[in-house]
């Protein structure tokens, strides 16, 4: 049996074209339409919230799952027509840890490197460098059930990399993970792209999009809302947002009134709260706000400036409480995508 | 990190697996299941009792009835059970591969560059350890009970293997089963439905000419039947006719007709 090491097909730039991509549960288009392009060598994130689509664009980017429409290529092969080909150039890490739980670590990687052509002692030579590049050897013999959910990502993730994939796919890959080993899986991320692997990741938080990808598409509902790198879209939104609470909850439509005229931007209005929440782009004008405020005579209870959050990146950019032209950034660079 | 990434310099990408890929994958596959087995024992429980308990009943119960004594009523009674508890163990197939399924590791073997048919085969070839325990413990439980197969021991092998081949192709059926239905106890629920009267509308328990009319007609064409007195023949009297040729070529066509839908089917489902 052949060794299973590929390659990145040689002048191939991009790692992952999709087109108009479509899959429709019953009556709900769960995607709609995703155009994708990811550059060989990068981190690419898909940003957004749960039931956006992110992990039924990834299933039918991974051939786990037929689109209803459009197209996508890995290294410029087709996933429906040329799938074998495409499943010997990635690697898969799921949102469900995709490892069989009756039996040991070392014995799920062993299996799995059979399965890629390995001999016996290859596969388990195999096996033991990567439980030990991903700390586990000491579980090595354990059985997965008394894994802890940490340790159950990295054999995922091992796993993945068994057959040194050019590409690899992480569908919210530190989702429930405490920080140090959210970090530490960072880590492991940047690695692999230092080696020359592509990534592909899946997120629900806008800083593990920003510390890791060198693009980033928003998606909500089906669509591909927004694209760019990290700044370019925190542009799009302000690099951190203000967050005012108002005393009296009468005065709240003159607030935002005077927070929506001196910063120059649509803000975020909660009564029950009592809290305006408005993107800030120059620190400056917030002298002023606080100025104009007093002189109105509303008094605010708290005053709190916070980097911003996905639920601010998807208000602003799915163009619910924002204007137009701040959202122009990341629409052209949908267009760009698009071409 | 460096192995982890490095990435070599290639070979050539086929856009299909080869036979003899297919074969291996099968075989690692089947080496799972039986290593998924080995830490599971006590799923043999029901494949060990069935033998035992259905062997002591039926001969008990029909035995004065049917064929004067028990001892007589042994070389019918025999072969009959060990057709019905082997194909009935074949039914778990199915329902194991619907929980199997459901699990993530699934997504796993599909994103693998392996033989779409593997995930199947090998899961219902390492089933092939159940139907052996079952085809022992029938044998030997008749041996304790005094039969004495005239056939000779080697035909009795022959009559094992024969049996076990059969309820392996059996097995594709409920696997079609496995991979269509919503969730394991429905897919249990349907299988039963389609065993009992496969199994009971058959020679394995009383002579078929006792029966209506209507009913010996499908008794006799039933496949169940056919095998039944394939092993028959094999173990009371060594021979092997038409009926073995019979139960063999439907083995064969069923394999041929469910195998492919079922894979079919498989990679449909996500």
């Amino acid at each position: 049996m052949k060794r299973l090491y590929q390659t990145v097909p040689t002048g191939c730039d991009w790692a992952v074209e999709a087109q108009g991509l479509v899959k429709t549960f019953g009556d709900h288009r769960a995607v709609d339409g995703v155009h994708l392009k990811v550059r060989t060598g990068t981190i690419y994130a898909v940003l957004g919230p749960n039931g956006a689509g992110k992990t039924t664009t990834i299933r039918m980017l991974t051939t786990l799952l037929r689109p209803d429409d459009g197209s996508a290529r890995i290294f410029g092969y087709d996933v429906v027509k040329e799938s074998h080909i495409v499943r010997q150039l990635i690697g898969v890490t799921g949102q469900y840890a995709s490892v069989d739980e009756s039996l040991s670590a070392i014995e799920n990687l062993v299996i799995f490197s059979r399965l890629l052509g390995m001999g016996r002692k290859e596969a388990r030579q195999r096996a033991e460098e990567l439980l030990e590049e991903f700390s586990l050897t000491e579980a090595a013999n354990r059985p997965l059930k008394n894994f802890s959910g940490g340790m159950r990502r990295r054999l995922d993730l091992a796993a993945s990399l068994i057959a040194q994939p050019p590409l690899i796919f992480l569908d919210e890959p530190t989702t429930g993970l405490d920080p140090r080993t959210r970090n530490q899986m960072w880590e492991t991320i940047r690695k692999l792209v230092n080696h020359g692997s592509t990534v592909l990741l899946t997120t629900q938080y806008l800083q593990e999009a920003d510390e890791l990808a060198d693009r980033i598409a928003v998606i909500d509902r089906g669509k591909v809302v927004a694209e760019g790198t990290a700044d370019e879209l925190k542009a799009s939104v302000g690099n951190s947002s203000l967050q005012l609470k108002i005393q009296h909850s009468y005065d709240m439509e003159r607030a935002r009134q005077i927070v929506e005229q001196v910063l120059k931007v649509r803000s975020n209005t909660s009564t029950e709260t009592g809290r305006i929440t408005a993107p800030m782009t120059e620190a400056d004008r917030v002298t002023d706000l606080l100025i104009a405020l007093r002189e109105a005579g509303i008094h605010l209870a708290e005053l709190s400036v916070q980097k911003p959050t996905l639920d601010e990146v998807f208000l602003t950019i799915t163009g619910h409480g924002v204007k137009k032209d701040t959202a122009v950034d990341s629409s052209s660079a949908v267009e760009e995508v698009r071409v | 990190m460096k192995n982890i990434s490095n990435l070599t310099v290639g070979r050539e990408l086929k856009n299909r697996a080869s036979v003899g890929q297919a074969v291996h994958h099968s075989l690692v596959m089947a080496y799972r299941s039986l290593l998924k087995m080995r830490r599971t024992p006590e799923q043999f429980f029901d494949v060990m009792l069935q033998p035992i308990l259905f062997t002591l009943m039926f001969t008990y119960i029909f035995g004065g009835a049917i064929s004067g004594n028990v001892h007589n009523y042994l070389p019918i009674i025999i072969p009959g059970i060990l057709v019905q508890t082997v194909i009935g163990t074949s039914v778990i197939s199915g329902v194991q591969l619907r929980e199997d399924m459901d699990k993530g590791v699934f997504d796993r073997f599909k994103s693998l560059p392996i033989a779409r048919i593997a995930a199947l085969a090998g899961a219902l070839l390492a089933d092939t350890v159940r139907y052996t325990i079952a085809t022992t413990l029938t044998f030997l439980m008749g041996y304790l009970m005094g039969y004495r197969p005239d056939g000779g021991l080697g035909h009795v092998v022959i009559a094992a293997l024969f049996v076990i081949g059969c309820s392996w192709a059996i097995s594709w059926i409920f696997a079609f089963f496995g991979v269509v239905g919503r969730t394991a106890s429905s897919v249990q629920g349907i299988s039963m439905l389609i065993l009992f009267p496969l199994t009971f509308l058959s020679n394995a328990f009383v002579p078929v000419e006792t029966m209506p009319d209507w009913l010996q007609w499908l008794a006799k064409i039933n496949p169940v039947s056919h095998m039944i007195t394939a092993v028959r023949d094999l173990t009371n009297a060594g021979t092997m006719g038409q009926d073995f040729a019979l139960s063999l070529i439907g083995a064969a066509v069923i394999v041929a007709i469910f195998a492919p839908l079922t894979v079919r089917v498989y990679m449909r489902r996500a």
